[in-house]
């Protein structure tokens, strides 16, 4: 019914539009469009979007940002709901798959010779301190970052939406809260640990028999072998990323616009995804992964056994230093 | 059942900003927050259109898709509203959306924008409706309530009814197509029904 009545007047409006063309031909004084559905004319919205990426005038209103008509927020909606998601469950995910494979097939990367019973420090009070406490936040931080992301699909389910709004809501809290001991710690990592973290030769031998994870071999490496240097660059340059679009988002608008807002919040999932995938490799060598390796950070001294495996030139240096208790170098009996 | 739609008649929009501030007066919107407003392109050129935009209330809208806390519900009517309670203010529905309907009371503050707001078809929200709870109030500076609810006593959105040109058209989205039509048939030429291909997915031409 209102089909017929559609194409009834659409006749009768061409009808009429040929009327006024034939009448208003002689007066010449303005052009007039030539085609005679004036609909089709109309202006296209998709390709002026398309060209002018943002359509914006000028508006009456105080505020700069009433001036933008329209802007293309559905590609900044495709990548959090679609793409971010995949890339989150592929890393993470495949990492965690990845890991179990490992420590089937290698297991725990033991002592040789078992543990000599004799020490010396790894780690001092103050570099444990600001490890822990960038550690902890960056749980709560990838806990609290990834329920932005997956949190709705897989806990309102669970315990429905005011409870999952009120959580959130806590997150979102905790998140913003954590993120400046997070930063702090990230910046004192940095400074602490930068004159054993540039790469060397040892670490090219290193990396090319496998680190002694992968084969049978012992390469030395000094007091951070090379996966630990990418370690410490992954966290000083990712976290330095993650907290750089962090702090765009946190104050939003004070240096971005709109499409900066969108880019900081893609580079800051992609970031995040990424370092938590891995940070779980790191969690994973540091405890199940290698015998006698947390109670260097966790006690902040290590079996000298353990560190002739692991870190022998490092070893070498300290007892010439005077720091290992028993003194010799000797294998233990 | 009607779905409700907004159309602004480009070319009939004089830029006297009577939508804006019926909409301010009628929900009692505090500083800072532009539910609606008038933008003006080409200022001064020829080829000067303006056009009254808030929330289109999509089809498919995008700022419910990146709600983190799925604050956003589509009534029946086709009418996207929000729940103050549930809403995190975290900002995504503002970077989703495509004509920048969503506002927040604060910026910065680590973060925390306050509750957003937003057109809501004068529909009010998730509160019982036509109560003092759903109109609101400010506590705190805060904004806590939606506005008045003309739909429910049957009424159009106020901007519409205020216009001074009638551009700006509110109502079921078949009955101000067709008016619409009619006009552009009338007068020969159309500058388009801005936002009903991105809101809708539909042109005015079909």
């Amino acid at each position: 019914m209102a089909r017929m009545g559609l194409v009834w007047s659409s006749l009768m409006g061409a009808l009429s539009l040929c009327l006024v063309a034939v009448t208003t031909l002689p007066a010449v004084a303005q052009q007039q469009p030539s085609s005679v559905n004036p609909m089709a004319q109309s202006v296209k919205e998709q390709e002026l979007l398309k060209e002018l990426q943002r359509i914006q005038g000028r508006s009456s209103l105080p505020d700069a940002r009433t001036r933008v008509l329209e802007q293309p927020g559905r590609d900044w909606r495709h990548f959090h709901q679609v793409t971010l998601r995949w890339i989150g469950a592929i890393v993470i995910l495949g990492m965690l798959a990845v890991l179990m494979l490992f420590y089937l097939i290698r297991g725990m990367v033991r002592i040789e010779g078992g543990r000599s019973g004799r020490t010396l420090v790894r780690f001092n009070a103050f570099e444990r301190f600001v490890h822990w406490m960038t550690a902890t936040c960056f749980i709560v931080l990838a806990l609290t970052g990834l329920n932005v992301t997956f949190g709705k699909e897989l806990l309102t389910p669970l315990i429905g939406p005011e409870a999952f709004a009120a959580w959130a809501q806590w997150a979102k809290y905790a998140h913003n809260y954590l993120s400046f001991p997070f930063t702090i710690g990230v910046v004192l990592m940095f400074l602490l640990w930068i004159a054993w973290n540039f790469p060397t030769g040892t670490d090219m031998r290193w990396l090319k028999e496998g680190g002694g994870i992968v084969g049978k071999a012992h390469p030395p490496a000094r007091r951070f072998n090379a996966g630990q240097k990418m370690i410490y660059w992954v966290v000083v340059l990712g976290g330095g990323a993650a907290a750089i679009t962090g702090y765009l988002l946190m104050f939003p608008f004070y240096a971005t616009d709109v499409a900066g807002m969108q880019t900081a919040q893609m580079v800051h999932g992609i970031v995040g995804m990424l370092f938590i995938a891995i940070m779980l490799a790191h969690i994973y060598i540091g405890t199940i992964g290698m015998q006698g390796a947390f109670e260097g950070m966790g006690k902040g001294e290590v079996d000298v056994n353990w560190a002739r495996q692991h870190h022998s030139l490092w070893l070498e240096n300290e007892t010439r230093k005077g720091r290992v208790s028993g003194g010799t170098v000797a294998p233990a009996e | 059942m009607a779905r409700m739609k907004f159309l602004c008649d480009a070319d009939r929009c004089i830029e006297c900003n009577a939508c804006v501030t019926a909409c301010k007066n009628e929900h009692d919107v505090p500083w800072g927050i532009n539910r609606r407003r008038v933008v003006t392109i080409n200022d001064g050129k020829p080829g000067e259109r303006s056009v009254s935009m808030a929330c289109m209330h999509c089809t498919d809208a995008p700022c419910a898709a990146v709600c983190p806390v799925n604050c956003f519900y589509t009534t029946a009517d086709g009418v996207v509203l929000h729940s103050k309670d549930l809403c995190i203010g975290c900002g995504y529905c503002f970077y989703a959306c495509p004509f920048g309907a969503p506002q927040y009371p604060k910026v910065g503050n680590f973060g925390s924008r306050g509750k957003m707001d937003k057109c809501t078809y004068c529909a009010g929200g998730p509160e019982a409706d036509l109560t003092t709870a759903e109109y609101g109030s400010r506590e705190n500076g805060q904004f806590t309530g939606y506005g008045s609810n003309r739909l429910a006593e049957g009424k159009l959105p106020l901007c519409a009814e205020m216009c001074s040109t009638k551009s700006l058209l509110a109502g079921d989205g078949e009955i101000i197509a067709q008016i619409y039509k009619e006009r552009v048939v009338r007068r020969g030429y159309t500058s388009g029904a801005w936002g009903w291909q991105t809101a809708y997915r539909e042109t005015i031409a079909s």
